[in-house]
């Protein structure tokens, strides 16, 4: 392993995030920390992931997109964000595709996504 | 109150995300088996300097000339050799090694290397030009620059204009990047954004010379013979109190 990667991996651990197994397609939840004067909270932020980049390293990321107040609105989140409290999967979607722009150009009943039926979890994989 | 500066190898870039929720991008950089070879002192140079050794070079690759440098200071083949100009009182004993820890976080640092050479490039990469227009007539010459001067008066180019030529392999400084942490045991120094210069590359790393100079430097150098001593004096001192 170079230095480089041995840098990351460590700097992972000591992170010491657990972060789900997810893709593209589930709807997740994400509790972002806020901070407002001196006091901080935890804002959820829940939506349809509609892309994973950058892999599951230190440089990963993913887009989370949501209607709100019918207007879409789209967020990316550093995987390994220290402002990230927490992540959970409300939904696991079945999808086609490993980024869902076209999410983007389409509104109510053309925009849903079915639900993975016989989900099953990778053994002992993490993000 | 001019200190020395290190050599220091291009490990590659990373990220770093702090526990006030910031990421900061970072360049990593080596410090690899960095000594002092050479001193220049008033006397017999005229200016005083230390030069540094970094890196370790096969005896069978090494000039002879450079093997009886090496050999004279009592070090190992080195890859990489650099002066620093220090003050004098900053002088540092020849084959004396410095370690990661002679640059404090936060403090802010210049460095220069070899940037990456891009060969002959257009004045569009080489100088940002807008090039010509897609349409409109223009034929062939899309990325070109226009018109390089004036008339018969003063009928010639004038000297330094932009045109397209070699870019990049050119020693570039980076001022006032910020030292975002160290790495005593692996020899490391993480700062914050990019550094001139391919990964595996040797770039010389200085104090800052458009800040001003923080308080709290380690003078001359931060050293490993320093590093040995401090643990010991401290081993010992505490040893003194238990007796006490």
């Amino acid at each position: 392993m170079n230095l480089i990667a041995q840098l990351e991996a460590e700097q992972i651990a000591a992170l010491g995030k657990s972060i789900p197994d997810f893709k593209a397609g589930d709807t997740i939840r994400v509790g972002y920390k806020v901070t407002e004067g001196t006091r901080t909270r935890v804002q959820m932020y829940e939506g349809v992931c509609i892309s994973r980049k950058n892999g599951s390293g230190i440089a990963g990321s993913f887009t989370v997109r949501k209607i709100s107040f019918g207007e879409g609105v789209e967020r990316v989140f550093p995987l390994y964000s220290t402002n990230i409290d927490s992540i959970e999967v409300v939904r696991r979607g079945r999808v086609r595709r490993a980024k869902l722009y076209y999410l983007r150009s389409r509104r109510g009943k053309s925009a849903r996504i079915a639900e993975v039926s016989n989900y099953k979890a990778l053994d002992g994989a993490e993000a | 109150m001019l200190r020395s500066g290190v050599i220091a190898k291009k490990i590659g870039m990373t990220r770093l995300f702090l526990e006030d929720g910031r990421q900061v991008p970072v360049t990593v950089l080596q410090l690899d088996n960095l000594q002092v070879v050479a001193q220049r002192t008033v006397e017999t140079d005229g200016y005083t300097a230390v030069q540094l050794g970094a890196g370790t070079a096969k005896v069978k690759r090494t000039s002879k000339a450079m093997r009886g440098h090496f050999a004279a200071a009592k070090v190992e083949p080195k890859r990489k050799v650099a002066e620093f100009r220090v003050s004098p009182e900053n002088m540092i004993a020849v084959g004396e090694e410095i370690v990661a820890t002679h640059y404090n976080d936060g403090q802010f640092v210049d460095v220069s290397g070899i940037s990456i050479g891009k060969g002959f490039a257009g004045v569009m990469k080489r100088h940002n030009f807008g090039g010509l227009r897609a349409s409109h007539g223009v034929s062939v010459s899309h990325r070109s620059h226009g018109s390089v001067g004036q008339c018969q008066d003063p009928g010639r180019i004038f000297k330094g204009k932009k045109m397209a030529g070699h870019m990049g392999a050119a020693r570039v400084t980076t001022q006032n990047l910020q030292v975002v942490r160290t790495d005593l045991d692996r020899g490391l120094i993480m700062v914050k954004g990019a550094v001139p210069g391919s990964k595996g590359g040797w770039v010389t790393v200085k104090d800052a010379v458009k800040k001003p100079t923080p308080q709290n430097l380690v003078t001359p150098a931060a050293l490993k013979s320093a590093m040995a001593a401090a643990p010991a004096a401290e081993a010992a001192e505490g040893g003194e109190s238990n007796e006490g």
